[in-house]
């Protein structure tokens, strides 16, 4: 950075005047020439500024858009103790210092008090300049992505240099998106076209679009002012409008079913994730394992502590949490099996108590070991984000993998318990023990697998949980109940039941928030849920056979 | 399955009924007076916190002895008594929101503070008639009991049993958990009811209001209790504990199963309701907190550490785990909830029946 003295400035103010007049000297670097045209800007009038702002774009900086953007939103401005030229990153009233950006480098570059700089004004004029500039200049760049923010951008402000610009470029825009948000912009800019048949083709163009500016701008059409008179005159215009705002509002309702309903599907998979270990200790076993949560909780613990001991793996770190979290929350769970629940077979009320015993020590040794604050997980990268369908649908990539998730360790444990020796004899012992038994299965050893499997499960569903809410000490509490429901409402039991139950549950509670509120709609599911008890006692798919008649 | 015949009275079960009443009617008496006569210099004073303590405990054994009706004679294993409990604490803290009349932060003659607060107007219609307490008493009774009629006749008659019953006793108090919580309900929301002022014009926190209150709780257990011994030694009593040990041969024998069940359970959680509002004026506050699945869970665990089916031992049980449960969480709190965690496993595994098992007559019972 040229440090000028104080004394020199004004001899330097000279010799930048000669040389703009000069035109741009061939002897400067780009940088010099981009700073001492920010320069220029502290004295120059605002029709001065305009001529300025083509400069800087012609310069091709990379600092250019950044400088203007910043013009336009009031946040450049002058250090009053060297003259120098910043950009701040946000300012607001309540702000006591600002954040300096060197607009050359584009790298932070210390605070300073908003007294201590003096700010670059715009005038109307120049920030309808300065918009059309800019979004010129991105509408010529090479990244797609940019292009399209320009676009949409324009889009909320159409004016008549605006609507020029986007005619120019539709001829030699190649991508598609591009194109297509370009032909909503122009077909919007039609409407106030003075030929009726124009503006009819327009609102056709528009009939198929999505996003929000185009319905309000076509309800607007429609508008009555006070003397009976609409603001659209066409009686045609009007009824093509009429039509068009019918079919998009059809269109975003479906897409809002289509975005309810995978929350529903969403929330679902979770509820299976997190009641699946229990149909297996509840419905193979007969035990009700109210530690259920606990295990959860020690998998979702596993990853905190996977990521401090990978902090620059952040990314993979997830993955390596699934297998650990299986097999720490397992071995907890062949632990409480063969020092408690063996001895309680046969009395499924008293594993109750048992279990619930497990569950407070489990939570008083998180708090011991963790302390009782939550502790932060951090979300891997490729699962932030959202996945941006259209205008009125978006899908947030966790929750699509949490979907994904809750299918792969649905089909591993199916896998488990149809194709494998383990799973034969865990559902032979959950037939009949004691035949099992005589044919040479070992009961005691099945029950302590099933037990590990059941709550390594709930370790890898902990790890899931641990993206969506926070991690301490009660975070099993708060799934424990939810997790029952399912499995009573699928049938004990029963794996695909406790799919359906869960997934349904899933979409019911998300359909009914809308109408009924997220604490009102829980509550007419449990209460219908105790309704539909009632008239299936032992659930959706009840077990049949001689297992039901030894539960 | 051991058949019910046999004694209908074993001599220590009428030694313990006496033991028990007796040592109620000294609670009675010793604690009043000893907070109330005794000087707060002498070594005898028992302090106003320890007389609440004691109050309270004793709307807790009110509510263990409701549990142990229908879990250790009928075999029913209700997750949702502690609903009852707050539901008869509700009717008595709205009866005392209504006392509070002028004197609340707002100052509203009718409206309790939180509706001022919420900018309502009038008062909603269920709030009618609460500023009596004979009809805030009717309440205490009736809500949980009518509301125990209709989820048992739902539950009994479709034979909802075991496991799912549990669950589905659990669903409910979480239900209504999540209702109490809301705003809207008309209940207070998260902060539910408290700052009362006066009963029937007697001041609560005066000591002798105090003493007063558990004296009628003492009452309250000790009616309740010859109540379920009553229930329990009669002839119905044997069909419910037939109902218990062998629900299905009960029903052939031409036992109407669900109508034993379901007025158990009536009975029971009227008992429960009870036992709430007498505990709401005695520690001052009432919030949705009361609805928690986990209290209703640890009424189960102060019955089966005192022993099921033995009425008295759940009191005694009661009383035990809430005395260890002030005490650890006062002297060493990072340690009480392995203890309790502790109490749970140990009492299942190495005390089936109990601390009352322990007795060497009790054993020999059935």
């Amino acid at each position: 950075m040229t440090v000028v003295p104080s004394g020199g400035r004004q001899l330097l103010w000279l010799l930048l005047a000669a040389c703009l007049v000069a035109g741009p000297a061939s002897g400067q670097g780009p940088d010099d020439e981009f700073r001492n045209l920010l320069a220029e800007l502290r004295d120059a009038s605002f029709a001065d500024k305009e001529l300025i702002a083509d400069r800087l774009i012609a310069t091709g900086h990379m600092g250019a858009r950044p400088v203007l953007t910043a013009l336009l939103e009031d946040r450049l401005f002058i250090r009053q103790q060297d003259q120098h030229v910043f950009i701040v990153k946000s300012i607001g009233e309540t702000l006591t210092s600002y954040e300096l950006i060197d607009p050359v480098s584009l790298d932070d570059t210390g605070a300073a008090t908003p007294d201590e700089l003096a700010k670059i004004g715009t005038n109307n004029r120049l920030r309808r300049f300065l918009r059309t500039t800019i979004a010129r200049f991105a509408l010529a760049s090479p990244d797609v992505e940019v292009r399209l923010d320009a676009v949409k951008e324009l889009l909320r402000s159409l004016d008549a240099p605006a609507i020029e610009l986007l005619r120019q470029r539709k001829g030699s825009e190649t991508d598609s998106r591009v194109t297509y948000e370009i032909e909503t912009a122009l077909a919007l800019a039609s409407l106030d076209d003075g030929d009726s048949a124009a503006r009819v083709s327009a609102i056709q163009t528009l009939a198929d679009r999505l996003s929000p500016e185009v319905r309000n701008r076509l309800a607007a059409l429609l508008e009555k002012a006070d003397d009976g008179s609409f603001a659209e005159k066409d009686e045609a215009v009007r009824a093509a409008a009429a039509d068009a705002i019918e079919g998009i509002d059809t269109a975003r309702s479906i897409y809002t079913g289509i975005e309810t309903l995978f929350f529903g599907l969403s929330l679902g998979s979770v509820l299976v994730l997190a009641a699946i270990g229990l149909a297996i200790t509840f419905g193979v076993m007969g035990v009700i394992n109210m530690a259920h949560g606990e295990l959860m909780m020690l998998g979702a613990y596993t990853t905190y502590v996977v990521q401090t001991m990978m902090p620059r793996h952040i990314d993979a770190s997830v993955l390596v949490a699934v297998p650990a979290a299986f097999v720490v929350a397992g071995i907890a769970g062949v632990l409480i099996e063969r020092t408690i629940i063996r001895f309680l077979y046969g009395r499924p009320l008293e594993t109750l108590l048992a279990t619930f015993g497990v569950s407070l020590v489990l939570q008083q040794l998180v708090r011991s070991v963790f302390s009782a604050n939550n502790r932060s997980v951090v979300t891997p990268g490729w699962m932030s984000g959202t996945l941006q369908i259209n205008d009125a649908l978006a899908i947030t990539y966790n929750r699509l993998y949490i979907v994904f998730f809750t299918v792969i360790v649905f089909g591993i444990l199916l896998a488990v318990l149809k194709r494998t020796r383990l799973g034969l004899d865990i559902r032979a012992v959950s037939q009949n023990r004691a035949m099992a038994r005589a044919m040479g299965i070992r009961s005691e050893w099945v029950d302590a697998m099933t037990f590990g499997l059941g709550a390594g499960i709930a370790g890898v569903a902990g790890v899931a949980l641990s993206q969506l809410t926070n991690v301490g000490p009660n975070l099993g509490q708060s799934y424990i109940i939810d997790s029952f429901m399912v499995v009573v409402f699928g049938g004990v039991g029963n794996l695909w039941g406790t799919f359906i139950g869960g997934i349904s549950l899933g979409i019911i509670n998300k359909l009914l928030e809308p109408y009924a509120g997220a604490v009102l709609g829980k509550i007419f599911v449990l209460v219908a849920l105790i309704l539909f008890i009632q008239r299936r006692p032992r659930g959706l798919f009840p077990q049949t056979g001689r297992a039901a008649e030894a539960a | 399955m051991t058949p019910v015949a046999g004694p209908q009275r074993s001599p220590f079960e009428d030694r313990a009924s006496l033991a028990f009443l007796a040592l109620l009617a000294v609670v009675a008496i010793a604690v009043p007076v000893l907070n109330l006569s005794v000087p707060p210099s002498s070594a005898f004073h028992l302090s106003t916190y320890a007389l609440t303590l004691i109050g309270k405990y004793l709307c807790y054994a009110m509510l263990a002895l409701a549990v142990d009706l229908i879990w250790g004679f009928c075999g029913i294993l209700s997750l949702g008594h502690a609903a009852f409990f707050a539901l008869g604490g509700y009717a008595m803290g709205m009866y005392l929101m209504r006392q509070i009349g002028t004197r609340g932060v707002y100052g509203h003659p009718v409206l309790p503070d939180f509706m001022v607060f919420l900018n309502w107007t009038d008062l909603p219609w269920f709030w009618y008639g609460f500023d009596r307490l004979w009809f805030a008493m009717l309440m205490v009774a009736i809500v949980p009991g009518v509301l125990a009629y209709v989820f048992g006749w739902l539950a009994f008659r479709s034979r909802v049993t075991g496991v799912y019953l549990s669950i589905m006793t659990q669903a409910l108090s979480y239900a209504l958990m999540l209702a109490f919580f809301r705003n809207d309900m008309g209940f207070g929301g998260n902060n539910g009811f408290t700052d009362f002022k006066d009963i029937l014009g007697f001041d609560l926190q005066e000591d002798a209001t105090r003493s007063v209150l558990l004296v009628i709780t003492t009452l309250s257990l000790a009616a309740s209790y010859c109540g379920c011994r009553a229930i329990v030694n009669s002839r119905a009593g044997r069909v419910i504990r037939a109902i218990r040990d062998a629900e299905s041969r009960t029903r052939f024998l031409g036992y109407r199963v669900e109508s034993y069940k379901l007025w158990v359970f009536v009975f029971s959680a009227v008992v429960a309701g009870v036992a709430g509002a007498l505990y709401v004026p005695q520690v001052g506050i009432i919030n949705p907190s009361e609805f928690e699945p986990i209290n209703s869970i640890e009424v189960v665990i102060w019955v089966a550490v005192g022993g099921r089916g033995t009425l008295f031992g759940a009191a005694a049980g009661a009383a035990l785990v809430n005395y260890a449960k002030t005490y650890f969480t006062a002297a060493l709190p990072e340690v009480w909830l392995y203890a309790l965690g502790a109490i749970f496993v140990g009492v299942t595994l190495f005390l089936p029946r109990g601390l009352a098992g322990l007795l060497p007559a009790a054993s020999r019972r059935q």
